[in-house]
């Protein structure tokens, strides 16, 4: 019996005795392993990202939409059918449940704020100083000494930094008066610049109180109103509590939708990694291909070694042992392309790291293993045809090539 | 040693059967000295290569150490062959990648030898063979002569009872033909024994037996007792 070292010893001398095949062969496993690692990683980083994303709204958030969603399946961010507004006093309601522990009401709109002769259109959002603790906004400086009774307006006005770069420049923005629409506001703080939250950029945002930002736009009704439950383990009831108190408040009618936040998220997270499913099978086609290309070079490497064949038969060489000496080439070419793969995934992982920092790019290490996986079976499948036609070569034949 | 009965080999080429070797009867003993000659075509090579297990005749019977070769699983063919025959070819069929020495070590390879004692003899076969010098020389890099030195080497290297050359110097030069003429039969004289088939009448006349066919049939034998032996039957 041949010893196992001797096998690989062999193999390894037989792939490097024809490099540009060898070299071929590896190219093409490792360029199938990596765009799986590198696509997967995508979709994966994808996916972490919108997680991150959702985090960052808040913990224990409920979002209420004013109108019923009738759709299933649909976004759930669109909301169809014509509903009673949502005012101010059905928000503060919702503070008596036990399952609630913060709410903010929330007014936006856009309308241009000006300072010193610079005017630029802005985002404005109404709202309470609750709304910077639910969704975590920080201030960089200042504060939000928003009235405590929601219905009171009051001329003061925290800006993103953005904003603040572009209207003040290099000059102190807090304790400014700047106009919003026809009325003037004076700035009493600077939104920390720390990243993004789903929906607002936070560096192009003006928060004013909610009743100033009604006053502003007219009108009585409010966009949003975001909850925050008191624990995750009250997040049901208190959406039960939620939909009771409008439809107590909107005469019996059920007319609000209520997200939470776990819900959109499990969304997102079953899109997204049905999303990565897909572009990795994409990526594995690949693989397959690479796998007919070890065929063919196989198919030439019996060829090409014919008479090599034929003599290892007569130097007492089985049908079984030609078949695996092929077998263990096609798989160790393939494993090893399987590898470069990897290093050349990582790579390339590495770069859309650099290139893309706030991207969180990792390889899914199931990604990983399929991808190793299908390549040292592609190998395997694809080699065996070769190796079954080199181990059935007539010695008489093979040896009477030269 | 060596004994055929009445085998025959019949190649299909396309619909038609071509006869190579037409009921031969042959009994070798151990440690003689062999050359089959006759034209091409003849059946010569094809007699070989039935004798060396890489044909096997379409019918009749053939016994190599009182075995029925014909029986044996692909396993038992392949290991008789690494134990019991060496190949000599004319064209040497050393792998071009390997040096002369992994030549040489090859069948051990196959066989599952341990490395340390492949080392020794291979050292051993080579320096018998004046190649020491050439151990870690490709096949590229050898001349003609030392090319089937070393094919010669690794035929022997599982010590065989049956050494089978065919044209082993019909590719060489009068100089280095000599010289393996002159290998070859020193292993006779070492008992093992020799089957060389060849074109060449100088190199057939060597051999303490000759036997010439034609048209797949022995119609010459020197040792005329084996020309009349008829087979007893199984």
């Amino acid at each position: 019996m041949m010893r196992i070292t001797d096998i690989f010893r062999f193999v390894r001398n037989a792939a490097g005795g024809y490099r540009v095949r060898t070299a071929l062969m590896l190219l093409a496993m490792a360029i199938g392993v990596a765009s799986v690692v590198i696509l997967t990683s995508l979709g994966e980083g994808a996916r972490v990202y919108v997680n991150n994303e959702f985090a960052s709204l808040g913990t224990n958030l409920l979002i209420v939409l004013p109108g019923r969603n009738e759709t299933s399946g649909g976004p759930p961010m669109m909301v169809t059918g014509t509903s009673r507004d949502i005012t101010t006093g059905d928000a503060m309601a919702l503070l008596r449940h036990s399952s609630v522990r913060r709410v903010a009401p929330l007014t936006v709109g856009v309308a241009p704020v000006s300072w010193g002769g610079r005017t630029r259109e802005c985002t404005i959002g109404g709202s309470t100083p609750d709304m910077l603790s639910i969704r975590n906004w920080k201030l960089a400086q200042g504060g939000f000494p928003a009235p405590d009774d929601p219905d009171r307006a009051s001329p003061v006005a925290v800006i993103g930094a953005k904003i603040r770069r572009e209207l003040f420049g290099s000059h102190s923005a807090v304790g400014e008066w700047l106009k919003i629409g026809d009325r003037r506001f004076r700035v009493t703080g600077i939104l920390a610049s720390e990243g993004r939250s789903m929906g607002f950029d936070v560096e192009e945002l003006v928060l004013v109180p909610v009743a100033s930002a009604q006053a502003l736009f007219n009108t009585p009704s409010l966009f949003r109103v975001m909850v925050e439950a008191k624990s995750r383990d009250v997040i049901e009831r208190a959406r039960a509590d939620v939909v009771s108190t409008f439809k107590l408040r909107h005469q019996g009618e059920e007319d609000v939708t209520v997200i939470t936040q776990d819900a959109v998220l499990a969304t997102f997270d079953k899109i997204l990694r049905a999303l990565t499913f897909t572009v990795g099978g994409i990526a594995a086609i690949s693989l397959g291909v690479a796998g007919i290309l070890i065929m063919n070079v196989m198919l030439v490497a019996v060829s090409q070694r014919t008479s090599e064949i034929g003599l290892l038969k007569a130097l007492g060489a089985s049908r079984r042992r030609i078949l695996a000496l092929f077998l263990t080439e096609a798989a160790m070419l393939s494993c090893v392309g399987g590898l470069l793969g990897l290093m050349l995934g990582y790579a390339g992982n590495q770069a859309v790291i650099w290139l893309y920092p706030a991207f969180p790019v990792t390889a899914p290490w199931w990604a990983v293993a399929a991808a190793l996986g299908i390549a040292l079976s592609a190998g395997l499948i694809f080699g065996a045809m070769p190796a079954w036609r080199a181990a059935k070569l007539d010695p008489v034949m093979a040896l009477a090539r030269r | 040693m060596i004994r055929l009965d009445s085998v025959s080999r019949v190649f299909q080429v396309g619909d038609q059967e071509v006869p190579a070797l037409d009921s031969v009867n042959l009994a070798v003993g151990r440690g003689e000295y062999v050359s089959i000659m006759g034209p091409s075509g003849s059946g010569k090579s094809t007699l070989l290569n039935i004798i060396g297990l890489l044909d096997r005749p379409s019918s009749g019977r053939y016994f190599l150490e009182d075995r029925d070769i014909t029986a044996l699983t692909d396993e038992e063919e392949a290991e008789t062959r690494r134990n019991r025959i060496g190949f000599v070819f004319q064209f040497f069929h050393l792998v071009p990648r390997m040096t002369a020495a992994q030549n040489v070590e090859l069948p051990m390879m196959l066989g599952g030898v341990p490395p340390k004692i492949r080392a020794e003899r291979v050292a051993a076969a080579l320096d018998a063979m004046g190649l020491s010098d050439r151990a870690d020389h490709r096949p590229g890099q050898l001349s003609g002569g030392q090319r089937q030195r070393v094919a010669i080497a690794r035929a022997t290297i599982m010590q065989p009872a049956v050494l089978l050359a065919d044209e082993p110097t019909g590719n060489l030069d009068r100089a280095s033909g000599a010289e393996v003429v002159h290998v070859i039969e020193r292993l006779v004289d070492r008992g093992i024994t020799l089957v060389v088939v060849t074109h060449d009448p100088e190199l057939g006349g060597r051999a303490r037996r000759r036997i010439r066919m034609v048209d797949g049939r022995v119609v010459e034998d020197s040792a005329s007792n084996t020309a009349s032996y008829s087979p007893t039957g199984p």
